[in-house]
């Protein structure tokens, strides 16, 4: 499938979505105005753990244009529960804190005003008689039976622990010379968009509607918020056309949704909630994994890694959100690209008070495989072996697929070496070596940075059922509808929103490439939540195969209906036919032929003229369950996760000025590989900001708390995003192995570029530091911290 | 993230301001070019009752020199100094410290007086006030006009010797005429564009022999307030700076400091920036000077 | 009793004249008084630039400054860069072109700046750009594309990295 020419497919195309972007006519869930609209601002706890003994609104009910206060207590008679992902139904979560409070910033109540300025104002009149109680924070003395419980009904703060084994791991390690074992540790970080969680909604006493306008990108948001609200699925109706600004995983507000569509239903007016900065930080629920790997890998005198135990401790924070899930997900790609034979994964989600976690970009992958990958550079620095070679002689061979991994997933297929060697080449090499030993020589701490790893892509849930048996859901599908209108106009309708992946450019390009029309000439709209047709939102890599899946799919029934009409109307087989930009000519008398508008003639008016039986109109859908989906797991924990594996190879030359502790990234390559590219401006653009996220992690960003459990970083001033200063210059080398799997082989790529940059900028660090036999395995690698390892000697002096 | 309510006066000339401040008090806050105060307001930590505009007071908005000392008007922009050439001979540091200081967009708005007086102890402004011992010159509706040296203005984080009815019109930076003045500016940040987590500056002259004639150097973001240290200079009167020096030097200044840790950065790492910083922009400067007529 | 005062700013080469609570930020006064939302909020404390626009042709962040402050000013926003209805800058065109925006949301911001570099430096280097852009936040692009473009529409070299 490398060698088909497509047309429209892989080409450079100007993106729809920009048009509008671009003069300012993007429409955020915040640009949402509604007639008499209320707004919401929110009173937090400001202690770690605290039980909430009375909540006094009097004051602010009687301010001016304050219209109601509404706290926990409220809401717990009036909405369900969110459920945990995981089984632990003791740990209930509400949108706000219900007689106690579980972490700094947790919310308490909540009050809507005429204009938000207003809402403010009255916050800071309700009294809250609060009686703090011992909280805890460290993750690895919460999991100790002495520990302050969060919540107290489930008798512990590890609300899911498991251990996988898969393979024959303790003879493996028998047969090992070698092992090594190490701690990683990653920080609480997440991707925090520029735009805050945004949400209005308006009920309709008439309809019995709840409509929702919500900076949204969460699997089964209609669903679980109509259930929260107790209402019938047909009663809420998201209005998935609005633009996202910015999610990567974390846009989920569920809490959020239901507060402001509990309060649009009981004031019988319109009601918005824009999260400002501070309760997005601290409360908003959007941090990111918080993990402490410990890691033994076994090994030949040869290099050849053989066996890997991992246990990951994650800090889930106060409630259970996406986030014991995100260490489900990388069982899937739990080897990376290697051939490790077998492996005993343990998984542990802790709660401690402090904000939960949600799903951030990549689902855990990206910690994962900078666990992973420090342990390669550490078996390679270990045998005093080239990290190059070393990686050459695990990395799976194209050969090999598709290839089995001890935890049940299948790789689908890849070429990982020729694409490192490609990044390598492109940089290259010989170049790096020369700059780094000039740096060397120049006083600064130098070194090269590599990873190689997988995105595995295409969003099947399968690590539900994993962690949770009872959860036994096994479809995870999206949908498309096309249809040919009256005057031969083509419309697209996808059922979920976007947050800058340009869906509406990939479905158009699809379709196009499908029926053969221009691909600017097609509409693709956002369809809401009462007209749409069944998807699972854009999480984990898989639009590109689902969406793209699915467009192609009702694509082709529709060009499969124009052959039927065609073949009947010019009365021979449909097998003579060949179909070019919406004309169909027999093959065998050229004057046989009719073209597009006469096609959507007939289907349309000349009922008399479609072949007996068929519907009238051009109107395909198509519901696709992502392909090798559909298996629940074994009893040892074996599933197949995602179905198509992207790859990615980084190589990077840093250097450290030893005496201020700053890294300067001098060269940036990262090789890719996602199959066939539909979109490649697209895919290369969140290939970058993908990069520009994983800097982030290594070098800058970190969700600090206080021993008193308060959040340090609440602000952008101490949670650091870089800038166009701090990214550097970046160079992708495409490569492509189509998967089997899809239409036009391609896989996914939403999270490309994260998965493996904290990854190869530690290992350039590592690199850098080497000479001085010192090493850092904490992210994130600020100055203060890598001056520290710097200079430990001076320091213990 | 909006603002507790406040009145607003959009004063017409200084004695207006002044004026509405002394009846108001500490209830009241002048504002100039806002970048600091404003995200404040918005997080609540400042709250005044009343805001007085005091942007648009040309009066304060003079740049002017007499040779020997260059007045800047208080409310005179960032970026208006930033662009000023003239400047480059007159006031080298406060230009070099211009660098560091925010974003072009905040530079567009902000003035020299808001950043001295709000007085972030990491701060560029502040640190080049205090190495070059300006004078403030604070003025109210009763008192009038008085004179505060740089090193008695800076009085702890955020905290300075402006009283709740005086403001801050004037600042006056000494000109070192003649040849061979050399300055350094360096910080490290996190990022760039960020308040520094150490900052040092130097300006130095040195005679057609490259002795020292004049030194002044100081170290930021360590200590409450930015630091100066003038008997350390003096004792490099009449020497040949060498690196070696400027390193011992460096190391000695930052034994008075005293920083804290804070989420990002130890104490230790601090102060031993700190010394490091200081030592290259003693160098640095001493190049800068070499080279200049 | 809310206090409001009356303010006029020229917005787009529109003038608005409006009675607004002193707190109101000029932000604020653009998109919900002036009803122009294409200028952003990203954290109303100064730091990513979302809400950046042209005042009195210089680029400033709109949420760090009250509307009153601004009384008798000009600005100018993202809807007020196109040339024409139904054409777009060579800047847009360029965003447009090089894939320079994902989600759109600092893209407002983001094109003031590179406005306002261009006009005072219509060759600049990838440097001078990256310099230009630093204070408006991206979480998207990683930058490379928004730099991109900028050469793009000035005829300049990108050095790969």
């Amino acid at each position: 499938m490398a060698d088909k020419q497509f047309k429209y497919i892989g080409k450079p195309r100007r993106a729809v979505e920009h048009r509008r972007f671009v003069v300012g006519q993007g429409r955020y869930a915040a640009d949402v105005h509604l007639r008499d609209m209320l707004h919401v601002a929110i009173v937090a706890s400001p202690y770690a753990h605290a039980k909430i003994k009375s909540i006094d609104a009097s004051a602010a009910l009687s301010l001016p244009g304050v219209h109601a206060v509404v706290t926990g207590a409220e809401l717990l008679a009036n909405t369900d529960p969110m459920l945990p992902g995981v089984d632990a139904p003791l740990v209930k979560r509400y949108p706000m804190a219900i007689d106690v409070a579980r972490y700094a910033g947790e919310w308490v109540a909540a009050v809507v005003a005429d204009t938000r300025a207003i809402a403010e104002d009255a916050v800071e009149l309700i009294e809250v008689e609060y009686e703090p109680l011992d909280h805890i924070v460290d993750p690895e003395k919460a999991m100790e039976q002495s520990s302050p419980l969060v919540h107290e009904a489930q008798g512990s703060n590890v609300i899911f622990q498991r251990k996988f084994v898969w393979g024959p791991v303790e003879d493996d390690f028998s047969k090992c010379d070698h092992e090594i074992s190490y701690r990683a540790r990653w920080s609480r970080n997440s991707t925090v968009p520029i735009e805050t969680f945004a949400v209005a909604c308006e009920w309709n006493d008439s309809t019995q509607i709840m409509d929702v306008w919500a900076s949204i990108q969460m699997p089964k948001f209609p669903d679980q918020l109509a259930k929260a609200l107790r209402l019938d699925g047909n009663a809420v109706r998201v209005h998935f056309d609005i633009d996202v600004g910015g999610s990567y995983g974390v846009k989920r507000g569920l809490k959020h949704s239901i507060l402001v569509a509990y309060l649009a239903r009981k004031l019988n007016r319109p009601v918005r909630f824009v999260e400002d900065r501070l309760e997005n930080m601290r409360g908003g629920d959007m941090q990111g994994p918080d993990r402490i790997f410990d890691v033994t890998m076994g090994f030949t005198k040869e290099g050849i890694i053989r066996t890997m135990k991992m246990r990951a401790v994650d800090d889930i924070g106060a409630y259970s959100g996406r986030s014991p899930l995100q260490l489900g997900k990388p069982v899937g790609a739990i080897i990376g690209p290697y051939r490790i034979q077998s492996v005993q994964y343990e998984a542990i989600a802790v709660m401690t008070n402090k904000t939960p976690q949600e799903a951030v970009r990549g689902f855990g992958q990206s910690p994962t495989n900078y666990a992973i990958e420090t342990g390669v550079d550490r078996v390679a620095r270990f045998l005093k072996m080239d990290r190059i070679e070393l990686r050459k002689k695990n990395l799976i061979s194209k050969d090999e697929f598709p290839y089995l991994i001890p935890s049940g997933t299948s790789y689908d297929s890849g070429d990982y070496e020729t694409v490192f060697m490609k990044a390598l080449n492109a940089a290259p090499l010989s170049e790096l070596m020369a700059e780094r030993d000039r740096l060397r020589a120049s006083g600064h701490l130098a070194g090269i940075g590599m990873s190689t790893c997988l995105e595995p892509s295409g969003g099947n849930s399968s690590f539900e059922p994993l962690f949770n048996p009872k959860n036994q859901t096994t479809t995870w599908m999206d949908s498309c509808l096309v249809r040919i209108d009256l005057s031969g106009s083509i419309t697209a309708l996808m059922g979920t929103s976007s947050s800058g992946q340009s869906h509406e450019t990939l479905v158009s390009t699809v379709v196009g490439e499908v029926l053969d029309r221009q691909p600017d000439s097609i509409r693709v709209l956002h369809a809401d939540s009462l007209n749409a047709l069944p998807s699972n939102s854009p999480v984990g890599s898989r639009m590109a195969i689902m969406l793209g899946g699915a467009a192609a799919g009702a694509a082709k029934k529709l060009r499969a209906k124009l052959a039927k009409i065609a073949a009947h109307h010019l009365a021979v087989p449909e097998e003579s036919l060949r179909y070019e930009n919406g004309v169909f000519t027999c093959t065998t008398d050229a004057s046989k032929s009719i073209g597009w508008d006469g096609l959507v003639e007939i289907a349309h008016r000349k009922y008399h003229q479609l072949p007996e039986g068929m519907e009238p109109g051009l109107q395909e859908k198509f519901v696709w369950e992502v392909p090798t989906g559909g298996t629940l797991p074994t009893e040892d924990g074996r599933v197949q996760m995602y179905p198509c594996h992207s790859f990615e190879a980084h190589v990077i030359l840093a250097s450290i000025d030893p005496n201020t502790g700053k890294v300067t990234i001098h060269k940036y390559i990262c090789g890719h590989d996602c199959g066939v590219m539909i979109s490649p401006d697209v895919v290369h653009g969140m290939t970058y900001g993908g990069i520009a996220h994983g800097l982030g992690a290594a070098l800058f960003e970190k969700f600090s708390f206080s021993e008193e459990g308060q959040l340090l970083a609440g602000t952008f001033m101490d949670y650091l995003l870089p800038s166009a200063h701090e990214v550097p210059s970046i160079t992708i080398v495409d490569h492509c192995t189509p998967s089997p799997l899809t239409e036009f082989g391609q896989k996914g790529s939403g999270e490309a570029g994260y998965l493996g940059s904290p990854a190869a900028i530690a290992s350039a660090v590592n690199d850098a530091l080497s000479p001085r036999g010192v090493s850092i395995n904490t992210l994130p690698m600020t100055p203060s911290a890598l001056w520290g390892v710097i200079n430990s000697d001076a320091i213990e002096a | 993230m909006k603002a507790a309510i406040f009145d607003y006066v959009c004063a017409e000339n200084l004695d207006q301001a002044l004026g509405v401040l002394e009846e108001v008090g500490s209830d009241a806050k002048l504002i100039a070019g806002g970048q600091s105060l404003v995200p404040m307001m918005a997080m609540r930590f400042a709250r005044p009752s009343l805001l007085i505009d005091i942007n648009r007071l040309d009066e304060l908005k003079q740049v002017s020199e007499d040779g020997e000392t260059i007045r800047f008007g208080a409310c005179t922009r960032q970026r208006d100094i930033e662009f000023n050439t003239a400047l480059n001979t007159t006031a080298p540091l406060v230009k070099k410290a211009l660098n560091w200081v925010g974003h072009s967009q905040t530079r567009n708005r902000g003035t020299i007086g808001g950043s001295l007086s709000f007085a972030d102890p990491s701060a560029e402004l502040p640190l080049a006030a205090q190495v070059m011992g300006a004078t403030m010159h604070l003025q109210s509706a009763s008192q009038g006009v008085r004179s505060v040296n740089a090193n008695e203005f800076f009085l702890g984080p955020m905290y300075t010797a402006i009283s709740e009815t005086e403001c801050l019109v004037a600042i006056d930076f000494p000109i070192w005429s003649g040849a061979k003045v050399g300055t350094a500016f360096t910080e490290v940040s996190m990022r760039k564009g960020d308040f520094a987590i150490a900052s040092a500056a130097c300006q130095i002259q040195v005679d057609t022999k490259g002795l020292v004639k004049r030194i002044a150097f100081g170290v930021g973001g360590v200590n409450g307030a930015p630091m100066a240290f003038p008997r350390l200079a003096e004792q490099l009167v009449g020497k040949v700076l060498t690196p070696q020096l400027a390193q011992e030097l460096a190391n000695e200044a930052v034994k008075e400091c005293d920083p804290g840790s804070d989420t990002h950065n130890t104490a230790q790492f601090r102060k031993s920036l700190a010394a490091t910083l200081l030592a290259r922009v003693l160098v640095e400067a001493l190049e800068n000077a070499m080279g200049n007529q | 009793m809310v206090n409001k005062v009356l303010v006029k700013i020229t917005v787009n080469g529109t003038l608005y004249a409006k009675e607004v609570e002193p707190r109101m930020t000029l932000v604020d006064f653009i998109r919900d008084e002036v009803h122009l939302t294409g200028t952003h909020v990203g954290c109303e404390h100064g730091v990513c630039g979302a809400c950046s626009i042209l005042l009195n042709n210089e680029p400033i962040r709109s949420c760090c400054m009250f509307a009153v402050q601004a009384d008798g000013m000009e600005v100018v926003t993202v809807e007020g860069l196109a040339p024409e209805r139904g054409e777009l800058s060579k800047i847009q065109d360029a965003f447009c072109e090089c894939h320079a925006m994902q989600c759109g949301y600092c893209t407002p911001g983001m094109l003031i700046a590179c406005h306002d570099l261009v006009k005072h430096n219509p060759h600049p280097s990838e440097e001078e750009i990256r310099e230009a852009i630093s204070g408006n936040l991206c979480r998207c692009t990683g930058y490379q594309q928004i730099v991109d473009a900028v050469l793009h529409a000035t005829g300049g070299e990108r050095n790969h990295g």
